[in-house]
């Protein structure tokens, strides 16, 4: 593996640039089919090489996996491939680093396994991509089809277990097929929603002969996607808009997705709506901005959940109204007209009924919305409301010098400490809502996390995936709390030996925090299961792995062991010793209103 | 103490006067509506591949939709499949189905029928064969036939519609039932409209739709 990783070095410069234009070939390839358009290309011999060959057409530079025996003939293949496959420690951590790489890249990340528990592994992060509708291709091997169905070893009936959790997948049945289904998994992965895709490859399939070249990425026929909305329903929500005195954007994850969140600002801005976003959704407008009202729904601000409630127009584009956001469905937005701009109908009425239902582009529809929308709404007083809330329910937090470290205040240190343009990677629980509430996001794609699935240990495997695809002057820091960490930690191996420079802040409170507060809330403070009572100490874990470790436990730390930790030029980890009584304010409580989000635990 | 962070308490905010009901739809909170549930007739046309039925099944278990039936076969063309899809769910329930099914990738055309398509249901029916004389007449006049009878019993198959079916089988009761096996419904748009292709559009059923008793003119 180590003649391999000194092919191609990611974090060298003038190799990585040797592999992008290496890529620009296949890149071109996309147009018409690859056969005869590389002369330095050797024709497909196996159905494995006809996959790689998929891969390379459709620009693949990147891809996460771990070996094992129902997938080596593709990993065969791959080893004569330009592209640069990541060997992870654990599968999991494969599907949510491709998951990772396609949030930043805007391109669907590749994940591969072996059958049976290789493909059982991905599930957690297939699962992730589907609900976050993160663009994603996972492969996975599997037993020789005479097998199929026999209980053979690694056996696991992949396609059966991954259908309810992707956009679409199939199982490979021919070596001359096989490489056009992987083909359309990508294009799939990518095209309209965007979603997780799988292609479960039996052995006989990869390791068969056949000299089909794979064709340039295309959905099948069956696939619509609608890109403009009705006019009639445009011009509709634009005369609404008009007259709206209480106007206000919600920007989910769409918008990102859709490339929408230029064409946004410039709405808003023109006609001086408040945004408010979703958590996918943090990035598409910039949070130091006037008009910003940042993050809505259960730990959202106490002033956008305000201006949820009370808005008399509320244009959604590109979310589907989950129910973090939502809260109780009653009181919902209950006296706003919606326009609900998305690219997925089944998304149009489902949780929140739209009264203006636009299916289409996020982008293609935010342009049309513009061009029908005359004047802008007079919302003077709207605005000055929405400043009101701003500063009656400002995220200000207590920070006093005599206690443990408050989780608000690293979290803030860090954004200090980085550039704008600083991707964030989380886990999830009480970490990840200080990352959305105490950072300030100003540009898409900045925002990585597991939203909707909501899967601990999401924020290291997905930061090794955010650092291949992000720029290399972009800095990549990982909030990440005690618990998540521990779930793939692992990940820590990939990093070292693949030398990537990133940052984990570990706010370390010896607590499954986000279910302790809730303990204390709703279940009379009873911490079963949630009171860790001892954990490693990871800054000397990560010495171990071969990672910078560093290690916080007072105020006067935190600036510096900050600074040093972004300016190692590697892998590192700061442990954070936090406040452990420190809880996530505001709070809306599971269906609970959202203009009666709980400032304290006794107003829950 | 737990901290938190201050600003106005819950009961000090203004709140709005409006509501919404569990399907999302802003309402009157003095006249608050909520849609019943209404049984419909969709046609799927799919891709005649494996795995498809198990998609189409497993969305609608995962989605906790109501079905009632659903039945599927291949059709003129051999690549393709058509699955009937019989469904009790009210308005925005109907048409999350139509819109989940159009998301699955092998699926064509998604529809849902009117009230006059022609719906055909088959019954196997086994009943003691005390009064085989009896029961013939019986499944003549449901237009059915005795396929099978023995010393002890009598299967009788009768086609037609749901509500055909149910009458035939309340009938055929007072004989014995033993066993019975029934298809599901299978369905076709009338005339020239074509049921599925892939530019159909779904046209709402009305309440009229399939849940009037049964009549001998219904065939």
């Amino acid at each position: 593996m180590s003649e391999r990783a000194a092919k191609v070095t990611p974090t060298d410069e003038e190799q990585d640039d040797e592999q992008i234009t290496d890529s620009a070939a296949p890149d071109a390839a996309t147009e018409e089919p690859a056969a005869g358009t590389e002369t330095t290309t050797d024709p497909v011999t196996s159905g494995a090489e006809a996959v790689v060959r998929a891969l390379e057409n459709a620009g693949v530079e990147y891809a996460f996996g771990v070996q094992g025996g129902a997938i080596m003939p593709v990993y065969d293949a791959l080893y004569d491939s330009d592209i640069y496959h990541v060997t992870m420690a654990h599968e999991q951590g494969a599907a949510h680093a491709a998951d990772a790489y396609g949030i930043v890249s805007g391109e669907p990340g590749v994940c591969l396994a072996t059958s049976g528990p290789g493909a059982t592994n991905l599930v957690t992060g297939i699962a992730d991509a589907d609900m976050d509708s993160d663009p994603m291709l996972a492969l996975t091997g599997q037993v020789p089809t005479e097998f199929v169905g026999n209980d053979a070893f690694q056996e696991t009936d992949t396609t059966g277990v991954t259908t309810p959790i992707t956009k679409d997948n199939t199982f490979a049945s021919g070596s001359d097929t096989v490489g056009n289904d992987v083909s359309e998994a990508f294009a799939l992965a990518r095209e309209g929603r965007p979603g997780p895709t799988l292609v479960d490859l039996p052995k006989d399939v990869t390791n068969g002969e056949t000299d089909r070249e794979p064709d340039a990425p295309t959905v099948p026929d069956t696939y619509e996607v609608q890109e403009r909305a009705d006019e009639e329903i445009v011009a509709a929500a634009a005369e609404r808009i008009e007259n709206s005195e209480r106007p206000a954007l919600l920007l989910g994850g769409g918008v990102i997705k859709g490339e929408a969140s230029e064409a946004c600002r410039e709405f808003a801005i023109e006609h001086e709506i408040p945004v408010i976003t979703t958590m996918p959704g943090i990035g598409a407008f910039p949070e130091d901005h006037e008009l910003s009202l940042e993050m809505a729904g259960m730990h959202g601000t106490g002033y956008a959940n305000m201006a949820i409630t009370h808005c008399d127009t509320l244009i959604g584009i590109g979310t589907r109204f989950d129910d973090r956001l939502t809260g109780g469905i009653e009181t919902f937005a209950p006296e706003a007209e919606v326009i609900h701009v998305d690219i997925d109908p089944a998304e149009i009425s489902k949780n929140i009924h739209a009264d203006y239902p636009l299916i289409g582009d996020a982008e293609t529809v935010v342009e049309q919305l513009d061009e029908a929308v005359d004047d802008s709404p007079e919302a003077t007083k709207w605005r000055a409301q929405c400043q009101q809330w701003k500063s009656d329910y400002s995220m200000a937090y207590d920070a006093p010098k005599d206690k443990p470290v408050q989780p608000e205040f690293v979290v803030e240190a860090l954004d200090e400490a980085t550039d704008d343009d600083t991707i964030v990677t989380t886990g999830v629980g009480q970490h990840q809502m200080w990352a959305c509430q105490y950072w300030t996001y100003t540009e898409p794609r900045t925002w990585v996390s597991s939203h909707g699935l909501g899967a601990m240990g999401y924020g290291l495997p997905s930061a090794i995936g955010a650092r291949l695809a992000a720029d290399d002057d972009q800095d990549v820091v990982c909030i990440d709390g005690d618990g998540s960490f521990l779930m793939t930690m692992q990940g820590l191996s990939v990093a070292v030996r693949e030398d990537l420079d990133i940052t984990v802040a570990v706010l370390n409170n010896e607590y499954i925090g986000m279910v302790r507060q809730w303990q204390d809330a709703f279940f009379e403070g009873r911490h079963a299961a949630s009171d860790y009572g001892w954990m490693p100490e990871f800054d000397k874990l990560a010495e171990a792995f071969g990672a910078q470790g560093y290690r916080i436990d007072d105020y006067d730390d935190v600036a510096d062991t900050v600074a040093d930790a972004i300016a190692y030029d590697g892998p590192s980890v700061i442990d954070v010793h936090i406040d452990p009584d420190a809880n996530v304010y505001p709070m809306v409580p599971s269906g609970g209103d959202n203009g009666q989000f709980a400032l304290t635990e006794d107003q829950l | 103490m737990k901290k938190g962070l201050e600003g106005p308490p819950p009961e000090d905010r203004p709140t709005p006067a409006g509501r919404r009901n569990k399907q999302g739809i802003r309402i009157d909170p003095e006249v608050e509506a909520t849609h019943e549930p209404r049984r419909t007739v969709i046609s799927a046309l799919v891709e005649h591949e494996p795995g498809v039925l198990s998609d189409v099944s497993g969305l609608f278990s995962r989605r906790q939709f109501n079905i009632e039936s659903l039945t599927v076969g291949p059709t003129e063309d051999d690549d393709r499949a058509r699955m009937t899809i019989v469904v009790e769910e009210p308005d925005p329930g109907i048409d999350q189905v139509k819109k989940q099914l159009r998301k699955l990738v092998p699926v064509i055309a998604v529809r849902e029928l009117e009230p006059d398509a022609m719906r055909r249901e088959l019954a196997l029916i086994k009943v003691d064969a005390a009064d085989p004389a009896q029961i013939a007449a019986v499944a003549e006049m449901y237009g059915g036939k005795t396929v099978d009878s023995s010393p002890q019993t009598a299967t009788v198959e009768v086609t037609g519609a749901r509500q055909k079916i149910e009458a035939a089988i309340e009938t055929f009761s007072q004989f014995g039932i033993r066993e019975i096996s029934r298809t599901g419904t299978t369905a076709l748009a009338r005339g020239t409209d074509p049921t599925g292709t892939a530019s159909a559009t779904a046209q709402p059923a009305d309440e009229a739709n399939h849940d009037e008793p049964y009549t001998a003119d219904d065939d």
